[in-house]
């Protein structure tokens, strides 16, 4: 069975409009799964309903992580069971800075691996670890200090968002249009920052409208997502096909398909 | 990365306001009045003291202004207040002590759990412990005292210092400025005296505790601050009492004045349990080119009503109010400050943080004052409100009078929710709930933690933390 698997989801929101409907899925680590489709498509949703945001309701449908269904649970307990979301539209948290604010998700995750056990990390190793991943993303150090995503740049944010991915470290990544709102360079510095940390210990579901942070993750396999469901699976050539064509060529065959 | 160690330190810590601060111990008190208030108490007091004769005859006066005087119909409710239910006076041991060892183990215990000796040892200057009435510890480190700093409680200044203490006890807030400051110019008993000599800059912080023990008690401490010419001084105050049924009162008179280019902090934590009524009059004056700041935090009481005020007298002085209040079930904080704006060229700055949750209500209450002839005056007002849940409440009371054309004056407010976004954003990061919310509140209230030093940071830190889990009250 693959790290996450997600079986038949369906997902509604609170007034019961169903934006997902009936999602299949597996995700191993060492793989880059790119969910690609138009605006409005559903994507975020499905993102969000995978990390269990309380607005979206999974109105059928499963989704394993490692074998054990998440639906039921908070995103803390996902996070804990090595879950990562990068955010499209990250939060700014005023007074709780970017370094205080790490300390205390790498000790939660930690205490939960440790079965509930206090087991925080020790202060110059989680210094060591910072300035490392934040070396490799370009993070300027005084980052550290700054209230967590107020007043940053969109770049800063999705830089941190994948800084805090790095210092995580989770089992499974979900790229929410992370390449949206960068230039070409604050793009590949972050892409090269995800493809660094794909491997034996994580996979990645990316999930955007342009096939062009793709230049910099090799995708293993892209899942066209139109109106809620996958219309089209296959490998980094559809990306290019997509690329090439746009969506069109997809949406009609929805239509049809749905009269 | 301060604020790292703040946050471990704050997570660490689960205990609650029951074993921590609201335990009491057995009463075995040197004397102890009766219950309620007349002028018999009142010289029973003053004979107590052995005071002198001025003093006698300014507590049965006030106690004429108190009686005479209704209750404030605004701010909370004070109706249901029974004065004739509270012990006025107790005196727990004969004599005050300079050693911790010397006091009754009773006492010597609460003094321990609260961790007062070990601040000391730690990072103080000076130390005055009040129990009940009476400051029962008192002490100053020695090189302060041979640079003619004192630090005493007020009664034993009135005894050493009489002259000083007759030349401005009762002249920044009179005897009849209110009710409440009618009631403890009456019965008045501890607090803290203390003068700071002109160029002497005491570093590190003097604090006063004060606890209550008894049930129904009632307690009035007097604090007289006079900072002379570049002189500074930061004095720390903190409070806790026993869980009772029935209710408590505390109403304090503080008055501080701060001569030109000298520098007074004066730091509240206040973290009474839910059932002391918390009364207090603040007030100081600044004169040319001087600093006031009030920090001050207020978590516990039933209700408080506070509203510490800085008059700049001199041109130049510059006043800051820094407010916390939070109100969890059953707590009422109507919190606030004052700034009146006299000198030319006087600056001020209000920042107040409320919060409320479980059904509480928290709420500002601020007065900004510019008289005619202030001119060039700047002042800059910034209430922040943060309501966690449905049934919890804020109010904000901003009054502004000004008399003077050429000012310079801001007034900012906000409330707000927190956001199901940010909850969802913190617990994606493996956070739960609980201290996800608790990261938020710390974070709100960041602007006025940042500037206590890290011991009373940590502290204010852990008691909201104490408070976002429910565990008070």
């Amino acid at each position: 069975m693959a790290l996450l698997e997600i079986r038949n989801l369906h997902v509604a929101l609170e007034d019961g409009t169903e934006i997902v409907r009936g999602v299949d899925m597996s995700v191993n680590t060492g793989e880059v799964h790119a969910v690609m489709g138009p605006n409005g498509s559903g994507k975020s949703t499905l993102a969000y309903a995978l990390m269990g945001h309380p607005s979206y309701e999974i109105t059928e449908g499963e989704i394993l992580l490692d074998g054990e269904n998440v639906v039921e649970m908070g995103a803390d307990e996902r996070a804990q069971r090595g879950l990562f979301l990068a955010f499209q539209y990250p939060q700014a948290i005023p007074g709780v800075t970017v370094a205080s604010f790490l300390r205390s998700a790498v000790n939660a995750i930690r205490k939960a691996r440790a079965g509930g056990e206090d087991d925080p990390v020790k202060i110059p190793e989680f210094r060591k670890q910072l300035t490392a991943a934040m070396e490799s993303l370009k993070v300027p150090k005084e980052m550290t200090s700054r209230y967590i995503n107020e007043g940053f740049s969109g770049g800063e944010k999705k830089r941190v968002e994948i800084l805090q991915m790095a210092m995580l470290q989770p089992k499974i990544a979900v790229l929410d249009e992370t390449d949206s709102g960068l230039d070409i360079d604050a793009l590949r510095i972050v892409a090269e920052g995800v493809q660094g940390l794909v491997g034996p210990d994580m996979g990645a579901l990316v999930i955007t409208h342009y096939q062009r942070i793709l230049n910099y993750i090799t995708p293993d396999f892209v899942h066209v997502f139109v109106d809620g469901r996958i219309v089209e699976e296959g490998g980094p050539e559809l990306a290019h096909k997509l690329e090439a064509e746009g969506y069109e060529a997809f949406v009609p065959q929805l239509v049809g398909g749905e009269s | 990365m301060a604020a790292t160690t703040e946050s471990e330190i704050v997570q660490g810590i689960g205990s609650d306001y029951e074993i921590k601060y609201g335990f009491h111990v057995d009463e075995d008190y040197f004397f102890k009045s009766g219950r309620g208030l007349s002028h018999d108490l009142v010289d029973a007091i003053s004979s107590h003291k052995g005071e002198p004769d001025w003093m006698r005859r300014f507590r049965h006066r006030s106690l004429d202004y108190f009686v005479a005087r209704p209750l404030p119909e605004w701010g909370g409710n004070v109706a249901e207040i029974d004065f004739e239910n509270i012990f006025y006076y107790i005196r727990p041991t004969e004599n005050q002590a300079t050693s911790w060892e010397d006091l009754p183990p009773d006492i010597k215990d609460t003094w321990d759990k609260l961790g007062i000796p070990e601040a000391e040892k730690n990072y103080l200057a000076g130390v005055g412990a009040q129990y009940e009435s009476e400051v029962v510890y008192h002490k100053l480190q020695e090189e302060l005292e041979n640079q003619g700093v004192i630090f005493l409680d007020m009664d034993s200044a009135l005894r050493d210092h009489e002259d000083v203490v007759k030349q401005y006890f009762g002249t920044i807030i009179p005897q009849n400025d209110n009710k409440f400051a009618a009631l403890n110019s009456a019965v008045w008993s501890g607090g803290s005296f203390i003068y700071v000599p002109p160029g002497v800059k005491v570093e590190l912080p003097l604090q006063a505790y004060f606890r209550i023990n008894a049930e129904n008690m009632g307690q009035f401490e007097r604090t007289l601050i006079i900072v002379d010419e570049d002189a500074y001084v930061h004095y720390v105050e903190g409070c806790t009492a026993p869980i009772y049924t029935s209710d408590s009162l505390h109403s304090a008179v503080v008055e501080i004045i701060v001569k030109p280019r000298g520098r007074c902090r004066y730091t509240t934590i206040q973290n009474w349990s839910n059932n002391v009524y918390n009364l207090v009059t603040k007030r100081a004056v600044a004169y040319e080119d001087a600093t006031m700041e009030w920090v001050d935090g207020n978590l516990g009481s039933k209700l408080t009503m506070k509203y510490p005020a800085i008059w700049l007298m001199g041109d130049r002085a510059h006043g800051e109010v820094l407010s916390i209040a939070f109100a969890g079930k059953g707590q009422h904080q109507d919190a606030g400050g004052k700034c009146v704006h006299v000198a030319p060229n006087t600056t001020s700055v209000i920042t107040s943080k409320s919060i409320s949750k479980n059904g509480g209500r928290a709420g500002y209450r601020g007065l900004l004052e510019v008289a005619k002839g202030a001119h060039g005056a700047k002042s800059k007002v910034v209430c922040d409100a943060l309501i966690l849940d449905e049934d919890s409440r804020s109010d904000t009371y901003p009054y502004i009078r000004i008399d003077e054309n050429d000012v310079d004056i801001g007034h900012e407010a906000t409330v707000s929710k927190i956001g199901e976004e940010q909850l969802f954003y913190l617990m994606s990061r493996g956070i739960s709930e609980t201290e996800a919310s608790a990261m938020i509140v710390s974070g709100f209230v960041e602007p006025i933690t940042k500037e206590l030093p890290l011991e009373y940071a940590v502290e204010m830190n852990r008691l909201i933390q104490l408070q976002m889990e429910g565990s008070v009250g």
